[in-house]
């Protein structure tokens, strides 16, 4: 297992995965979020193969309503 | 004395409603009011409030997915991307950095959604949170870091004209002043500086859009907003947060109308004397004048 820092909070996530895998595992995996990994956007291509890494800082987001 | 620029209608007026074409960021809108969707009671009440406005844009805001959400409700089942076009938000940033990754988030979201938003964004990079007034400096900074990542940048501004003129220098789409803080309901402040910037902004290229975003209380502040020459008006609480949101939404929509058409009508002047409407001579009185 490695530790991970999804929206503020430290958790531990299995070894490996990727990002896909990693929202899918969060039940988080819809068409209307966006993923950062230490300040970086990830696009959505990506997603299918970059690996989330011990140590790393993830935000996922959606939209909600605002002014 | 005269309450309002002068600028050309220069595009053609829609036969049904008598109103011009608003164009801003390569869009083309029918209706010149943005709505926002955040503080409406339900998401029910939001959408028929939108459709009641007729507007075509509506700003939505970023945050952190809930890891447990207990509703299941996405704002995107009440509010089809297909039919209008979004304007994501960097509300809630307080530096520039951080409204620069808000906003690049946002731009990712809708890209995904196929939206014909994602590459524009209406800026906020706010001072502190009681006023909800932007912080120049950083507004300044991520506009000019975004405008050179290929956004369209709407920037929430403050009625300070030349923080104005910077914003449009440095290449952004359109500047939005706030009539007055955020969801203050306390409409056009300071209409001097307004003016003051419209001019600045339109000199010379009067075609350049200029937004009033936030403040608004009522239909009426609408209607001066747009009176003013204003191209269009970006609000939210006063329509989320009125007694009957959808009402206030229609009211909003005929505020906009009519606002722009007193503009393009072109005002009389304000004189502090009477002028009689009847004619003057033939009268049966025998008062003197």
């Amino acid at each position: 297992m490695i530790d991970v820092t999804i929206n503020g909070k430290k958790q531990p996530c299995e070894e490996g995965l990727t990002i896909v895998e990693l929202l899918d595992s969060l039940g988080m995996n819809s068409r209307a979020i966006a993923v950062e990994i230490n300040q970086e956007i990830q696009p959505r291509d990506t997603h299918s193969h970059v690996k989330v890494k011990d140590g790393d800082v993830l935000e996922i987001v959606t939209l909600v309503g605002g002014g | 004395m005269t309450d309002s620029i002068s600028e050309e209608p220069s595009q053609a007026l829609d036969s049904s409603t008598g109103l011009d074409e608003f164009c801003i960021a390569g869009h083309k809108f029918q209706s010149r009011l943005i709505l926002g969707s955040g503080k409406y009671d339900s998401f029910e009440v939001m959408r028929e409030s939108f459709e009641v406005a007729e507007t075509e844009c509506v700003t939505i805001a970023v945050r952190r997915e809930k890891l447990h959400d207990s509703s299941g409700r996405n704002i995107l089942d009440f509010v089809d991307p297909s039919r209008l076009v979004l304007l994501p938000n960097t509300a809630g940033c307080y530096d520039a950095d951080t409204a620069v990754r808000c906003a690049k988030m946002g731009r990712e979201i809708l890209r995904g959604l196929e939206n014909s938003g994602a590459d524009w964004v209406k800026l906020e990079v706010l001072g502190d949170s009681r006023s909800l007034l932007p912080d120049p400096i950083e507004l300044l900074k991520a506009t000019e870091v975004l405008v050179k990542d290929g956004f369209q940048v709407l920037c929430y501004s403050s009625d300070d004209p030349i923080v104005a003129r910077r914003l449009k220098d440095a290449g952004a789409t359109s500047v939005m002043p706030a009539g007055s803080p955020i969801g203050s309901g306390l409409g056009v402040i300071n209409r001097n500086s307004l003016q003051i910037i419209l001019e600045d902004l339109k000199q010379g290229d009067p075609d350049y859009p200029v937004i009033i975003d936030a403040g608004v209380g009522t239909a009426s502040d609408v209607a001066i907003a747009m009176e003013l020459g204003f191209d269009g008006v970006l609000l939210n609480t006063a329509v989320a947060r009125a007694a009957d949101p959808i009402r206030m939404a229609e009211a909003m929509k005929y505020g906009v109308r009519a606002g722009r058409l007193a503009f393009q009508s072109g005002r009389i002047p304000q004189s502090r004397y009477a002028s009689a409407s009847s004619p003057e001579v033939g009268v049966i009185s025998k008062r003197q004048q």
